[in-house]
């Protein structure tokens, strides 16, 4: 492989690697959380930290952190105090961090400031061997919390008002999930950049959410769709020459689309065929009951007729009973629009 | 004999007044409730009766007198885990896909500590409160495949998987069909045979007035009867005492959702007193 044989396509390839996989890890949560934003918002913090490192000379990655986690903290306790100014009150902290950044960067000596792009949307050619070690430990940081927490996080996160009447503690958790988006959107900073990484967070969880049955299996799928955009993304930027974070997050789209066009056609597809049973059944007008002749099936909370090879699940409407087919094999039952019209 | 008393009340209201920011809804309410005693909270839209609930549970503030929960004041409870509950919500609500199991097993996490993992005990504990709401083949399927009624159904196993001392249920039976209306009854049967405290609000008992041995009536936020079931279902069929709930049919066992009442909007004007 060509692009192997450059250090710094190394380095930006094991970076999409670790963003890949944790950018959705956290990005499930904030999706069930319905903060799919939250990420968006951290990146306009981080860039203001980003600012400071430049201008003070530090590893802008060390500096990034402390303001995306800092900021973090601040839009748990303001949305925790739950006073109507909250809304508001983020706006001013995510537009001050992205205002602050710029302006921050414009007093930066000649030359430095001209990579603002490269923080904002990737480049991979920025990488260096001290990120990779950063983002490395951020990546171990951020999974391991989602392994040890990831329960809670999706306890807190799918209904917050029952975690909080059971006792669990609803503050620290939604403080440490906030933290671990900062901690991500910094990690983003050099392939997919601070303004896209909420893109890498949301649309893997969002493909992986039509797809997944558990949402174990959600969250792993959305890391290997993530891993996989990330790292195609940022090859195929080697060759096309155009931004890795936007080509990545195109990518991701792409895809996204792809699976949603997929679903619909589907579930489209179930239903037509559904409908067409419909319209047969009601050739033959037969109401499913002891002794009417059809093998009953008892199946979970109500019983199955077996009509010539497949199961009928009666259920009473507005006009009489109907028949939803479930199928021998994973018991659901076939959407069933067609019966409303 | 202080002691053994504490020992024995699940929950002590006293002159206690709940709600929200600074705005009382409940007001000065005293009520007792021994351990293993099953209440019905009674009243019609608006009463307060939802409100009366989340006191008990942290979720609406305590603004004045005392509230007592399995023996500590519900804002000092250490183990809140010991308190079952079952919002009032149609539907299993998370954008992401889950499993019973998975929402299930939410209710063990309050035992396990910040970072338990749940062990064989816990897995049984789901599987049983799985069992118990009649889902037990559903186990594996993700929630949203279920009906309303079975989504219902699964948050009920929620908090049974907690093996709560007090289980709080908000309109359980609300916009659940008649076959979940008897499940569901049976289930709380076995519960409180078990000797779980039972708080159920709603305002149609329907079946599960066979279980419901004692019910108190709010109405504007005032507790205005604490009594036998049988003995709300008088007040309200004689409707000596007027309260919103004459509007919205009697507050009795066999009350059906189908029947016509006015909009609850109507009810709360003519009864809007705050």
């Amino acid at each position: 492989m060509e692009l192997l044989q450059y250090g710094f396509m190394q380095r930006a390839l094991l970076a999409s690697l670790m963003v890949g996989l944790a950018a959705p890890a956290v990005g499930v949560f904030l999706v069930q959380r319905r903060l799919s934003l939250l990420g968006d918002g951290l990146g306009h913090v981080a860039l203001t930290g980003v600012a400071i490192g430049i201008l003070t000379s530090t590893a802008p990655v060390g500096t990034a952190l402390v303001a995306a986690v800092l900021g973090a903290v601040l839009i748990e306790l303001v949305r925790a105090r739950g006073r109507t100014s909250g809304d508001v009150a983020l706006a001013v902290l995510f537009y001050g961090g992205i205002a602050g950044g710029v302006v921050l960067l414009s007093l930066a000596p000649r030359g430095q400031a001209t990579n603002l792009d490269a923080y904002l949307f990737g480049a991979i050619t920025t990488t260096t061997a001290g990120d990779v070690t950063a983002f490395a430990v951020i990546t171990v940081v951020v999974l391991g919390v989602v392994w040890l927490l990831g329960s809670r996080l999706y306890a807190v996160s799918d209904d917050e008002e029952y975690a909080r009447a059971v006792g669990l503690p609803v503050l620290p958790l939604n403080v440490v999930l906030a933290a671990l988006v900062a901690a991500t959107v910094v990690l983003s900073m050099r392939v997919v950049g601070l303004l896209l990484i909420s893109a890498l967070m949301i649309l893997p969880s969002a493909v992986a959410q039509l797809v997944g049955r558990s949402f174990r299996q959600t969250l792993h799928l959305a890391c290997a769709i993530g891993v996989v955009v990330s790292v195609t993304g940022t090859a195929a930027s080697y060759y096309t020459g155009t931004p890795s974070g936007g080509t990545i997050v195109l990518l991701a789209i792409a895809l996204f689309l792809l699976v949603t066009t997929a679903v619909t056609v589907r579930d489209a597809t179930a239903r037509r065929r559904h409908g067409r049973r419909v319209e047969v059944h009601a050739a033959h007008p037969h109401e499913h009951g002891e002794g009417c002749g059809h093998r009953a099936v008892p199946h979970g909370d109500h019983v199955d007729y077996d009509h010539d090879g497949h199961l009928h699940a009666p259920h009473h409407t507005g006009t009489g009973v109907h028949y939803d087919e479930h199928s021998e094999r994973d018991g659901r039952p076939v959407p069933a629009r067609t019966e409303r019209s | 004999m202080t002691d053994s008393s504490t020992a024995d009340t699940a929950l002590r209201l006293d002159g206690a007044t709940i709600g929200y920011g600074d705005v009382a809804i409940v007001r000065d309410a005293h009520l007792t409730v021994r351990r293993g005693e099953a209440l019905a909270v009674l009243g019609a839209n608006g009463s307060g009766k939802t409100t009366l609930s989340r006191g008990l549970l942290g979720l609406a503030a305590v603004l004045g007198g005392t509230v007592e929960v399995l023996g500590a004041p519900v804002g000092r409870l250490r183990e809140r885990g010991r308190v079952g509950y079952v919002p009032q919500r149609h539907t299993v609500s998370g954008a992401m896909p889950a499993t019973v199991r998975e929402v299930v097993g939410v209710g063990r996490l309050p035992r396990l500590g910040l970072f338990g993992r749940p062990g064989p005990r816990d897995r049984a504990a789901v599987a049983d409160a799985v069992d118990a709401v009649g889902l037990a083949d559903r186990l594996e399927d993700p929630v949203a495949s279920l009906s309303g009624g079975q989504q219902r159904r699964v948050l009920v196993a929620r908090a049974l998987a907690a093996e709560p001392e007090l289980l709080v249920m908000d309109e359980p039976t609300a916009g659940v069909d008649a076959g979940s209306q008897e499940a569901l009854a049976g289930v709380l049967a076995r519960v409180s045979a078990r000797g779980t405290t039972l708080v159920v609000v709603t305002h149609e008992t329907g079946p599960l007035a066979a279980v419901l041995s004692r019910a108190v009536v709010v109405d504007s936020g005032r507790l205005t009867y604490d009594g036998p079931l049988a003995g709300a279902e008088t007040l309200a069929g004689t409707g000596g005492h007027h309260h919103p709930g004459e509007d919205d049919g009697p507050l009795v066992p066999g009350y059906r959702l189908d029947q016509p009442r006015p909009a609850p909007d109507a009810v709360r004007v003519r009864n809007g007193s705050r």
